[in-house]
């Protein structure tokens, strides 16, 4: 063993400098694999945006299309559906889609659309991920007098109205989610991607 | 943090286990590049580890599936490439490794008494690498990976009486086929790893247990200070992790070069042949196996007797297990051996890379020959260093290292 | 059991034939896979003339577009135009699969129709280099054509009409008593729309391409691998200071 005095401060400096260095490197060594969890473009590709034709839908009826593996609901509204949307203002949680991530901001309306008539939703619970059944029916047996037509999930029983906004009591927290989307032509409607401003 | 620790070095021997494998095993002091592989294959064992576990979620064991699963995660994964080039380029410097590390055993004489079972311990994780490597070799579900497969697992029909048998019953099927890939995913990603694993741990035990040897084959252990510690031993922890550290620099730096320049590595490390989807009606023009096999294939190649040839391949390998007893010579390190050990070695070194080069050429007569003749050399070895390990004029051996 | 040993034995010791035991020289493709608009002229060639009949069923559409700097307007214009079996438009993210099934190519060519993603893998850019220049005229052959160095290939010469046509120049010679002809090389008989140079350029940018395709991740490697070579040095000094000052104990 040597005499000399050991230079503790370079040793400590080298120490923490390799094993920083080092650090680095091993973060580094992370990123492909936590990277490679992300969709692959299999997955993307999948989930491109589709193309909705919506000239043979007629006024009040629900038709779905699939986008990223989730259904997704074009529903022509009534006018008379798109009058009940106001009165139910009370008994509903986020009435005004306060909450800004469950639509694009060209849907952040009254009728949570570009164009009054036609819905545009994901059709998924925002409580737990059910899909929630088309109930456009008025006063029905079981939803009892005041369902002026919507959406009614059956596993935990959450209720939307005719816009996808929650009524309040129920467990799902938030207005169903408005996807991307924009008119491509007067009836062709491009779910998944925003297209220009509105 | 010394709070945290005494609480849980009441529960769990978590710093008797640092002192007693790093801060406190005391290795020799002169470890000298040979003693860099037995930590470099560790590594090599963890980055094939998470790679495998890593590829594993985007690979099918499926034949219908599994080719275009490898393209799937070189082409649509987000650096899925990466990950399997690691895995690829992983399973090369394992082997590279290995042998490195097995010839550091053989030059120092690290088999001998008391080290017999570290030995025994490191061939039979040797053994397994290869079944690992071969295993993991049908997953690409190329020509080569389908056609290889199918002739080293026909060696096994070579076996009198139940050959035939074993061979269907390995494949699960008249032909390589969907049974196969599946039974072999499973035994590569969860069976033969954890095997490895273990045999892992029992070989670095054993070692632990005896104390490591070194360039100069001194028992350092019989020179202690007044408080029972080797004079010739420093701490593993800090001295051997940092100068490990500086190996794994340098070894990555390898690792990487071949990885991100050469990951095919000409066709030696992913062959050209194995690009083209499995097919059970048509062989590649030129079957060899990869190069960390062909040594052996080379000896299979040079016996004319298929049940024979099968044997000598086996002993080639099964010879190596007895390596502590066929040497008799009590002198651990070449640098006191006997000229004739060190020719000897020599020879068989030789002998081994020139089998394993023409394992790859394609068969003539004089590639026949010389198979042939080198396989004699490879097994002379053996039988040389018997006969004179017994009475060999070896040099005065120092009771403590040098340098 | 037996025979399927011996078979196996026996294609391992066969050694690979040429052309009736004639050798083809097989010049180096002339080729720089980091030449992006070469890249893409090949891209081209490949969907006009290689996907009417094979498939790259790897490779995606827009990793084309994406590699070489092209918008999706472009890759839709340039390279696709086929629709899918079921008849539905192709995505830009789409498979490049062809419009033919494989069912039909094989009844067609009597053969299968090999896939092409990794071709220049799996036989090299200088033997496509030389394949594709090297078809010429064989009567006895079904499509009238053959090849120098794919002996008896079922593909027809696809490119003919660019190339012009090649005639063999044959040799014959005795050989253990028999005789033997073979082709020493190739002579342009009737000139295609393209001269020799052009042609060759063409196939260069073709090939180019499939280099491409077989590994298209093949440039990013490059780049990403000197970063993490520069890296290892680094850690490497610190690494190997820090080893020393710890051994001025030891020495």
């Amino acid at each position: 063993m040597s005499t000399d005095v050991v230079d503790k401060d370079k040793r400590r400096f080298l120490t923490a400098a390799t094993s920083v260095v080092g650090a680095v490197g091993a973060g580094f060594v992370c990123v492909p694999f936590i990277a490679s969890w992300m969709p692959s473009e299999r997955a993307k590709n999948a989930g491109a945006p589709v193309e909705a034709d919506i000239s043979k839908l007629e006024e009040g009826r629900m038709m779905i299309v699939e986008w990223q593996s989730k259904p997704v609901w074009i529903v022509r509204r009534s006018q008379q559906m798109l009058d009940s949307l106001p009165k139910l203002n009370d008994n509903l949680r986020d009435p005004n889609s306060d909450i800004s991530d469950q639509q694009p901001e060209y849907a952040q309306n009254e009728f949570r659309s570009r164009k009054p008539e036609i819905l545009v939703l994901i059709g998924i619970c925002t409580h737990l991920g059910c899909s929630p059944t088309y109930r456009p029916d008025i006063a029905p047996a079981d939803l009892g007098d005041d369902w002026l037509g919507g959406f009614f999930c059956p596993c935990h029983s959450s209720k939307f109205d005719m816009a996808g906004r929650v009524y309040s009591g129920v467990p799902a927290p938030t207005n169903l989610p408005v996807p991307p989307h924009y008119y491509l032509t007067e009836n062709t409607i491009l779910v998944g991607e925003e297209g220009e401003a509105a | 943090m010394g709070k945290i620790i005494g609480w849980i070095d009441d529960r769990f021997p978590l710093m008797k286990m640092w002192n007693e494998h790093l801060a406190e095993y005391y290795a020799p002091k002169n470890f000298n590049f040979w003693y860099y592989f037995g930590s470099l294959a560790l590594l090599v064992l963890v980055i094939q580890i998470v790679s495998g576990i890593f590829l594993a979620m985007h690979y099918k064991p499926d034949a219908e599936l599994a080719f275009a699963s490898v393209e799937y995660i070189m082409r649509d994964v987000p650096y899925g490439w990466l990950i399997r080039y690691i895995h690829s380029t992983g399973a090369t410097a394992f082997f590279v490794v290995v042998y490195l590390h097995m010839l550091r055993g053989l030059m120092y004489g690290s088999y001998k008494k008391p080290r017999e079972l570290i030995w025994l311990f490191g061939m039979f994780i040797y053994l397994c690498l290869m079944a690992e490597a071969f295993m993991g070799y049908l997953l690409p579900w190329g020509q080569m990976s389908y056609w290889g497969a199918q002739v080293i697992i026909s060696l096994f029909g070579a076996i009198p009486v139940i050959g035939d048998d074993l061979t269907l019953w390995i494949r699960g099927d008249f032909v390589i086929s969907d049974a196969t890939l599946n039974r072999f995913y499973s035994l590569h990603i969860v069976a033969l790893p954890l095997v490895l694993i273990f045999l892992v741990i029992a070989h670095i035990l054993a070692l632990h247990e005896v104390g490591s040897n070194n360039p100069d084959g001194v028992e350092i252990k019989k020179n202690k200070d007044a408080n029972g510690i080797p004079l010739d031993g420093i701490p593993f922890h800090p001295y051997y992790t940092v100068k490990d550290i500086v190996g794994v620099a340098v070894f990555l730096f390898f690792f990487a070069t071949v990885m991100f320049y050469f990951p095919d590595g000409g066709g030696y490390l992913l062959e050209h042949a194995n690009f083209v989807a499995s097919d059970p009606l048509k062989t590649p023009e030129h079957i060899v196996p990869v190069w960390y096999f062909t040594p052996f294939y080379a000896i299979l190649r040079a016996v004319p007797d298929k049940l024979l040839g099968v044997g000598a391949m086996g002993a080639a390998i099964i010879l190596l297990f007895f390596m502590p007893w066929i040497d008799r010579c009590k002198v651990k390190s070449i640098r006191y051996r006997s000229i004739i050990y060190k020719i000897n070695l020599g020879v068989f070194i030789v002998s081994f890379v020139v089998l394993g080069w023409l394992a790859m050429q394609h068969v003539t007569t004089t590639i026949t020959l010389l198979s042939q003749l080198f396989s004699i050399l490879y097994f002379g070895f053996f039988i040389v260093l018997y006969i004179t390990s017994k009475n060999e004029q070896t040099k005065p051996v120092p009771d403590r290292v040098t340098e | 059991m037996k025979n399927i040993i011996l078979t196996i034995t026996l294609s391992l010791f066969s050694v690979t034939a040429f052309a009736a035991g004639g050798a083809v020289h097989i010049d180096s493709a002339p080729i720089d896979t980091s030449d992006m608009e070469s890249v893409k002229r090949g891209a081209k060639h490949f969907v006009d003339y290689c996907m009417g009949c094979h498939q790259a069923e790897y490779m995606r559409y827009n990793r084309i577009a994406r590699d070489t700097g092209m918008t999706e307007a472009e890759l839709r214009e340039n390279l696709i135009f086929t629709t899918n079996k079921k008849g539905e438009p192709i995505k830009v993210g789409d498979l490049m699969k062809s419009a033919m099934t494989p069912e039909y190519a094989e009844l067609a060519f009597g053969t299968e129709v090999p896939d092409l993603t990794l071709s220049a893998r799996a036989r090299g850019a200088d033997w496509l280099y030389a394949y594709l220049r090297k078809f010429y005229i064989d009567p006895y052959r079904p499509t009238g054509m053959n090849n120098l160095v794919f002996p008896d290939v079922a593909m027809p010469h696809v490119l003919q009409s660019l190339q012009g046509t090649l005639e063999p120049i044959y040799k014959t010679e005795m050989r253990q008593g028999v005789e033997v002809e073979y082709v020493v090389g190739l002579e342009l008989i009737k000139a295609g729309s393209m001269t020799t140079e052009e042609y060759n350029a063409f196939v260069a940018d073709l090939v180019n391409f499939m280099v491409y395709l077989a590994e298209p991740i093949q440039n990013e490697r490059k780049s990403l691998g000197i970063k993490v070579l520069i890296f290892l040095v680094v850690f490497f000094v610190l690494a190997y200071m820090l080893k020393k000052e710890y051994w001025k104990d030891v020495h």
